[in-house]
């Protein structure tokens, strides 16, 4: 499976996550943000897109839920205002960012 | 991923059979009763055969050319290995007592979820080839040829059982069906057909450490957010210390508790009670790992995974190893580690600093369960509790099957949870202890694509919780297993809304008077304990 944008193509799992987080760019952020229910991406949305990036290249993992709440200064239920499917299915997906995998 | 049906819609069950005979019945592979297939990229780290891209509902599964030689060879190899598996195959009489003891019959009412049946999947091939009577009669004698439908039917229903070993309590000849899902499973694995919630995280666990793949310095930095959180409810800054070598005792726990939610909260408690305690101990991130899901892949792999236990142990030094509420980390350990890593003679039988108890039950392996340890605390007024902090809880407490059944740890827990909290209240009684209902999401199915088979499976265990919902007004379940805490909050909002999810420890945490400590106003997740 995959999308392309501006003839580049980009391959996703099956869940619509994409393969290489290093490929991800706005565009991508703006196509994926479709997916989820998110028409715009609002200034908000891109404090917490670039947070879980940043922490992402980092730590080589997407942060504990609750870092991000406190991080961005978002509560959880503000985060699922922003992103429908939540943090881990919206927020991560949005930010180009791999599904989380065990006992999660 | 297909939309989960609403609960009045999933309950709608029948359990009438089909038309045709099982042998001609084949599986509809639906979304949202199956698992994704594993990722090639996780299948060559970890070694194993035939990694390329497929999904289980194509209908070509790219399967070796000599599949079917292998499939044999495997079988015949784990007959002679595992006598049990032998056993199994051949002193079944098929009466049915295990039939409605499996929470994916009851939530499915597909008869091939029948315990006594998903075996016959197995054995039907093994009666084939392996005995005399399905040689010369085939069909007649309940012998099929093994052909690449039989696969997918494996396929479907292997990864469709959580090995919970709840049929195996009713069957009068002792067969555990589990074990039979595990040489399903291993056998499925020889030609590559596993799937990626359970080679993904056994990859991760294997280059770093943990099913979810956190590095040295992210486990740093969670860690870091408990002691700073620890220190907002408490006004206690505790230090806990990583890979240090020369401490008394290595603490592993489920990697679950140290990133998911409510997991985390419950790090907090054991990190908190470490603390009062002033114990001598370490966390590590090599050892990073309680669970292994390598044992919902194959014996090999799961031996590979469990043995960074007793190496971090001896490289840090450690007298004995304390494990955190993690369910099928402990099968492993009290059925296979001693003999399949072990003796670890390089420790000590463990003994606790605190008390001065010893543990007998870890002579051998070595290692203590955190509710064992604690109980045995409380037991000796070693630390001090206010169980009111968690008045505002009515609590109910899920075994796990693997710490239950797999293990026989019944009271610990309960001791503890009457300690920590003044409104307990049990589910019925065929749904607990060693007759405990499986979440309906273990051994390596807790994924989202498969949430309608874990709504359904999970249902007999969400019934029994809305008993005491609705007779006591239960809110929260306790749990100690890391699975069920990722798992049970989805399947409590599906069927009984309003019942949240908890460690054990997570209590401990709340209830535990710590010296110095400020007025506490606020549990562990910032609520008042008004």
């Amino acid at each position: 499976m995959s999308f392309e944008i501006d003839g580049k193509v980009f391959e996703v799992d099956e869940d619509g996550f994409i393969v290489e987080p290093d490929l991800w760019n706005e565009a991508v952020a703006a196509y994926l943000a479709k997916t989820e229910e998110v028409e715009e991406l609002t200034e908000d949305h891109w404090k917490v897109v670039n947070y879980l990036r940043n922490y992402y290249f980092e730590y080589g993992i997407a942060p504990m839920v609750r870092k991000l709440c406190k991080d961005t200064g978002y509560p959880l239920k503000d985060i699922y205002e922003l992103f429908p499917s939540g943090p881990a299915k919206g927020a991560c997906k949005i930010a180009g960012l791999p599904k989380p995998t065990g006992c999660v | 991923m297909a939309s989960t049906p609403k609960p009045e819609e999933l309950a709608k069950i029948s359990y009438n059979p089909p038309e045709r005979d099982w042998m001609d019945t084949k599986p509809q592979f639906r979304s949202g009763t199956w698992c994704y297939a594993s990722k090639p990229d996780s299948l060559k780290s970890l070694g194993l055969p035939n990694p390329r891209k497929w999904s289980p509902s194509d209908e070509d599964w790219k399967l070796p050319e000599n599949w079917k030689e292998i499939i044999f060879e495997g079988l015949r190899e784990r007959l002679h290995k595992f006598r049990s598996l032998r056993l199994f195959m051949d002193i079944c009489v098929r009466c049915g007592a295990c039939a409605d003891k499996c929470h994916f019959y009851l939530g499915t009412g597909d008869p091939k979820n029948m315990p006594v049946l998903r075996a016959e999947l197995l054995r039907s091939v093994y009666r084939k080839d392996f005995t005399m009577a399905g040689k010369i009669l085939g069909k007649f004698a309940g012998a099929r040829e093994l052909t690449e439908d039989v696969i997918k039917e494996w396929f479907y229903y292997f990864f469709q059982c959580t090995e919970c070993r709840r049929c195996s309590l009713f069957c009068p000849y002792g067969i555990d069906t589990a074990e039979i899902t595990i040489i399903g499973r291993e056998l499925l694995n020889l030609i590559g057909c596993n799937i990626d919630w359970i080679t993904s995280p056994a990859a991760n666990c294997y280059r770093t450490g943990n099913h979810l793949g956190i590095q040295p310095h992210a486990l740093v930095d969670m860690i870091d957010f408990c002691v700073d959180d620890i220190k907002e409810v408490t006004g206690i800054k505790i230090e806990p210390t990583i890979n240090r070598k020369g401490a008394e005792i290595l603490f592993i726990a489920p990697s679950g508790d140290v990133f998911a939610d409510p997991g985390t909260y419950t790090m907090m408690g054991y990190l908190m009670l470490f603390h009062e305690l002033g114990l001598d101990y370490t966390l590590s991130t090599y050892a990073s790992e309680g669970g292994n899901f390598g044992l919902f892949n194959s014996h090999e792999m799961m031996k590979r995974l469990n043995s960074k236990m007793y190496a971090e142990a001896e490289r840090l030094g450690a007298k004995w190893i304390l494990g955190g509420e993690c369910g099928h980390m402990w099968r492993v350990i009290h059925q296979y580690m001693d003999t399949m890593n072990g003796p670890a003679g390089f420790m000590e039988q463990p003994v606790s600093p605190v008390t001065g108890t010893r543990f007998e039950n870890a002579k051998s392996t070595k290692m203590v369960h955190i509710t064992e340890f604690t109980s045995d605390l409380i037991k000796h007024n070693a630390i001090k509790l206010d169980s009111s902090r968690n008045d505002q809880l009515r609590v109910t407490f899920h075994d796990s099957c693997n710490v239950s059944r797999a293990m026989g740890l019944i009271e610990e827990p309960r001791y503890i949870l009457n300690h920590v909290c003044n409104n307990f209240f049990e589910m019925p009684e065929n749904t607990i202890k060693e007759e405990t209902f499986c979440c309906g999401s273990g051994s390596g199915l807790n994924t989202d694509e498969f949430m309608e088979m874990r709504m359904a499976g999970g249902l007999p265990r969400a019934n029994a919780v809305r008993h005491v919902h609705d007779k006591h007004g239960v809110n929260l379940l306790s749990c100690i297993c890391a699975i069920d805490r990722a798992v049970l909050p989805s399947l409590m909002d599906y069927w009984v809304p309003g019942v949240a999810v908890s460690g054990v420890h997570e209590l401990v945490g709340n209830a535990l008077v710590m010296r110095g400590e400020k007025e506490r106003t606020l549990d562990l997740r910032m609520q008042s304990f008004e």
